[in-house]
């Protein structure tokens, strides 16, 4: 080490903290840095909980630094440490665990706890908050071994854990103190339209009930009100809202308030003493979201790193609520006093409702709900005081007419200071972006992300990161930014297809060498992809890349993360037999199956089959490919119909097996799920199924469309057909045409609304030589197929290759 | 104990297909071997640098790099460097080809690892 540099103490290590100590990094400021945290986890994305909880991401998905970060940096981290007084006449940071660590400056981020009331019973077993991991894991652990759930505050964290309880096969109910949920951020419209959404949703509401006492012996069993009135409950969540962490502040004689006193540059009453984030209260404000600790912390580690900064002048708040499915966005001042001018649009079909506030025709404030995708724009507008103008107001309320709205994008990203923060969730500037466009010559938003981690975690920042490389490149952007179906290439999934049906290309190398791919030999996204288009374009004559497929197809069986694979045999229409159940035990038994699951799809899963065992356990099944691994069509799923069922007017057991006969081993764009139903009671669940078929009277139903995964979607009717012959024509031009116009990895749920179902139903019901061409295709490629699992067993070149390990 | 770096003789070359990586157990350690296009062959321990873990064998070989294929992390498998924006480190081993015959040495410390 050269001289001795100055110690710098990050006390608390979260968002807030660590995200100023990233800026320090960048900023070159030359420090030895130890950062304390109380909790046992690197620095994680607290905001980000809410879909731990809710199971769309792991806890490893929402760290932010992990370890070997801190290393990198040669930064000294003490976890589950925690720090009990700044010692300023001596400069020394004490901890629990005794150590004594020297100081030059130090900067406090505890950031805050969750606000327990002060009621009877409030510390019984089973009483949490929603603040960080060990919440998240003892709500996770609650809902495996409780039923009932009560969750107290309907703020914006009340709803995000009572929706991820409710999707954790809880019974939870909202207990509310006010009539409205979300108050201090929606007006009354918006905040009915949200109460009904999560209604729908599941879950309950308890509204205008003051909880006076936790009843129960050591765990809790309910809540009592001020009216009298009880409610049962085994778990209960508070979150009426947090308190910011200032005990370590106050025992160090610092200057508390509600939250840590600091002036515009983040400093405390303590000399050399910092704090930013949740712990923190500047001009008579606490904030209690990611954005303005950002821009604290980046006025923080300006000032420690000797960069000149104009002082943190507070923030504009916005709030986005992280609930799958409900969108919810509101940025500024939101209810309405007689010196506002309202403009408001509420549309009670498609459930969406906009509002924004004018006061002397200055943008203070807006509110949306259903479809935010303005919400960034109107953020900024809100934040820099924009005056409304017939431009702003054409974009805002979508009322442009077509072809003016590209050109105005740009402005109000011109305006917008260096130093804003643009991505939340990884805190990065508009000047990071702007330096990674300028310096490296990028072109698109993935090469932004790739570089700065900005739209990398929840995606919202994506339209002003499209903005400011637009506003960068200027002129060029038209040409240059266009989105390729990856980073390798600037071509669209269309302009892809046209050139290899215009140039007769043939492997995705020519592809790739002839459209000149940036990556010579593609990469994991696209690589599949043009494999796909080919297989699609030339049937008959495109030999299969297995080094372009995904692992799961190239195996023919799906991956677990311990490296086994699962084994699916087909069980067409979710039928079996007594001799091929036999089988399946036999072969389970005989190669220690770890567990044989019924599937979503109507059949078995033998899970957790070692690698060099699946293609003898293929070949002791001697059943077809159950393709549970491939883009491709999946199961049929049925009802048990006429056969059998006294309601049953078709006989959907048999419709069913056909058709998943008929349509299996055929590359589509994604996964394909269909269900045939025997009656209009649709037990067989159509409404979920790319296409879902309902029996009647005099024929079927045709939906399409319906997914039932991370982005629910009800099937739309597509048409009403009275034979079996015509159904099954249907359905064949409708599965080509989806082939033939997919982007890969696009399911029908998406494909149906970019298209457009009028659009399909033209293509598809409007011309009957169309449709019967469409099926002729589609019986063509059909008609190439093979099982590959035979396949597989017959090639012991690629077998031994594929699954057999050496040993040396 | 040995103490010395280990040579291994892990088979021929074509016994590696283009681009789809095969499992070597080389005494105690279990290898990802792969032949990148223009014929090179790499060695990495078949195990994910990602906090998850899990095997790198089966992911997609893109010039001389590879997509994890359970993370999708990429990794130049010349450096075993994980790319921007993720970090990491997966362990390399030197390979050598004569005569069709592939080696891979594995230093000491790693013989009795796994």
């Amino acid at each position: 080490m050269a001289a001795e540099r100055e110690k710098l103490v990050l006390i608390g290590n979260g968002m807030a903290g660590v995200g100023t100590i990233e800026q320090i990094l960048k900023l070159g400021g030359a420090y030895d840095i130890t950062v304390f945290g109380s909790e046992p986890h690197p620095n994680y994305n607290r905001i980000m909980l809410s879909y731990v909880l809710e199971g769309s991401k792991t806890i490893e998905d929402i760290i932010l630094n992990d370890l070997g970060w801190y290393e990198d940096n040669h930064i000294t981290l003490h976890t589950g440490t925690t720090v009990t007084r700044i010692d300023e006449s001596n400069k020394l940071i004490l901890t629990d665990n005794g150590l004594a660590v020297p100081y030059d400056k130090a900067i406090i981020a505890t950031g805050s706890n969750s606000f327990i009331l002060p009621v009877p019973g409030s510390t019984k077993d089973g009483v949490v908050g929603f603040r960080d991991i060990a919440d998240c894991d003892a709500m996770l652990a609650a809902a495996k071994q409780y039923r009932t759930a009560a969750v107290i505050g309907g703020g914006l964290l009340g709803l995000e854990a009572a929706k991820g309880l409710v999707n954790l096969g809880m019974d939870v109910t909202v207990v509310h103190l006010l009539e409205d949920l979300m108050e201090r951020q929606l007006d009354r419209t918006a905040s009915s339209m949200l109460q009904a959404e999560l209604t729908r949703q599941g879950v309950k509401f308890a509204m205008g009930k003051q909880t006076v006492e936790l009843t129960g012996e050591e765990r809790v069993t309910g809540l009592r009100f001020s009216d009298g009135s009880e409610l049962p409950a085994e778990f209960v969540v508070m979150a009426v809202g947090i308190k910011p962490n200032v005990q370590l502040a106050k025992d160090s004689g610092i200057t508390v308030n509600r939250g840590i006193v600091v002036d515009d540059y983040m400093q405390t009453s303590m000399a050399d003493v910092y704090s930013v984030g949740e712990c923190t209260e500047h001009r008579g404000t606490c904030y209690g979201l990611v954005a303005p600790l950002f821009e604290q912390g980046m006025v923080l580690a300006k000032h420690l790193s000797g960069v000149q900064t104009p002082g943190y002048e507070g923030s504009v708040v916005a709030t986005k609520l992280k609930i799958s499915g409900v969108d919810v966005f509101s940025a500024g001042e939101f209810t309405e006093t007689p010196e506002h001018t309202v403009i408001s649009a509420k549309d009670e079909w498609k459930r969406t409702y906009k509002k924004i506030l004018l006061k002397d025709n200055v943008i203070v404030g807006a509110v949306l709900f259903g479809d935010v995708t303005e919400s960034a724009n109107l953020q900024k507008l809100v934040k820099n005081s924009t005056e409304m103008t017939n431009e702003i107001y054409d974009e805002v309320m979508g009322t442009s007419c077509c072809g003016g709205g590209g050109a105005k994008k740009g402005m109000s990203v011109e305006a917008m200071a260096d130093e804003e923060i643009v991505c939340g969730c990884n805190g990065v500037t508009k000047k990071a972006i702007v330096d990674a466009v300028t310096e490296n010559g990028f072109t698109t938003v993935d090469e932004i992300k790739a570089c700065t981690g900005a739209t990398r975690s929840c995606g919202g920042c994506k339209p002003v990161v499209e903005q400011i490389l637009q506003f960068v490149l200027g002129d060029s952007f038209q040409q240059s930014a266009k989105q390729g179906i990856c980073s390798c290439t600037s071509l669209s999934r269309d302009e892809i297809v046209a050139e290899i049906t215009a140039k007769g290309l043939r492997t995705t190398k020519e592809v790739m060498h002839v459209l000149d791919w940036k990556q010579a030999e593609g990469c994991s996204k696209c690589r599949p992809a043009v494999n796909y288009y080919l297989g699609m374009i030339y049937p008959d004559t495109h030999e299969d890349e297995k080094e372009s497929r995904f692992v799961n197809e190239r195996m023919s069986a799906n991956i677990q993360k311990d490296g086994t694979y699962t084994v699916i045999p087909r069980m067409y229409g979710g039928v079996t037999t007594p001799e091929d159940l036999k089988r399946i035990a036999d072969v389970s038994l005989k190669y220690d199956v770890k567990v044989v699951k019924v599937t979503g799809g109507q059949r078995l899963d033998l899970i957790g089959v070692k690698k060099e065992d699946v293609p003898k356990v293929w070949e002791e099944l001697d059943m077809p490919s159950g393709y549970g691994y491939a883009k491709s069509l999946r199961t049929v799923k049925t009802c048990v119909g006429s056969q059998f069922c006294r309601f049953g007017t078709q006989d959907s057991m048999g419709m069913g097996a056909m058709l998943e006969r008929k349509y299996e081993r055929l590359d589509m764009p994604a996964k394909f799920k269909m269900a045939v139903n025997g009656c209009p009671r649709n037990c067989a669940e159509s409404c979920t199924k790319d296409i879902g078929i309902v029996g009647n009277d005099g024929g079927w139903e045709v939906f399409i469309g319906g997914n039932g995964g991370i982005k629910p979607r009800i099937a739309d009717a597509f048409c009403k057909v009275k034979t079996d012959e015509e159904l099954v024509e249907v359905c064949s031009a409708v599965i080509q045409y989806y082939r033939e116009t997919g982007n890969y990895l696009e399911r029908t749920s998406e494909w149906v609304e970019r298209m457009g179902l009028e659009h399909i139903q033209t293509v598809v019901m409007g011309n009957d030589d169309n449709r019967k061409e469409l099926a002729a295709r589609i019986d063509f490629a059909l008609a190439q197929v093979s099982d590959p699992w035979r396949k597989m067993l017959d090639d012991k070149n690629t077998r031994t290759a594929l699954f057999e390990e050496t040993q040396v | 104990m040995e103490r010395s770096n280990r040579e291994y003789t892990i088979g021929a070359v074509e016994d590696f297909m283009l681009q789809i990586g095969r499992v070597v157990h080389a005494g105690e350690v279990e290898l990802a071997i792969f032949r990148t296009s223009d014929g090179a062959v790499y060695a990495v321990r078949n195990h994910s640098p990602h906090p998850k873990g899990g095997p790198l064998a089966e992911g997609i070989v893109s010039g001389y790099y590879l997509y994890d294929p359970l993370h999708d992390w990429k990794i130049d498998l010349r450096t075993g460097e994980v790319q921007a924006p993720d970090r990491g480190q997966a362990e390399v081993y030197p390979v050598t080809v004569e005569g069709g015959v592939v080696k891979v040495t594995l230093p000491a410390a790693v013989t009795t690892l796994n």
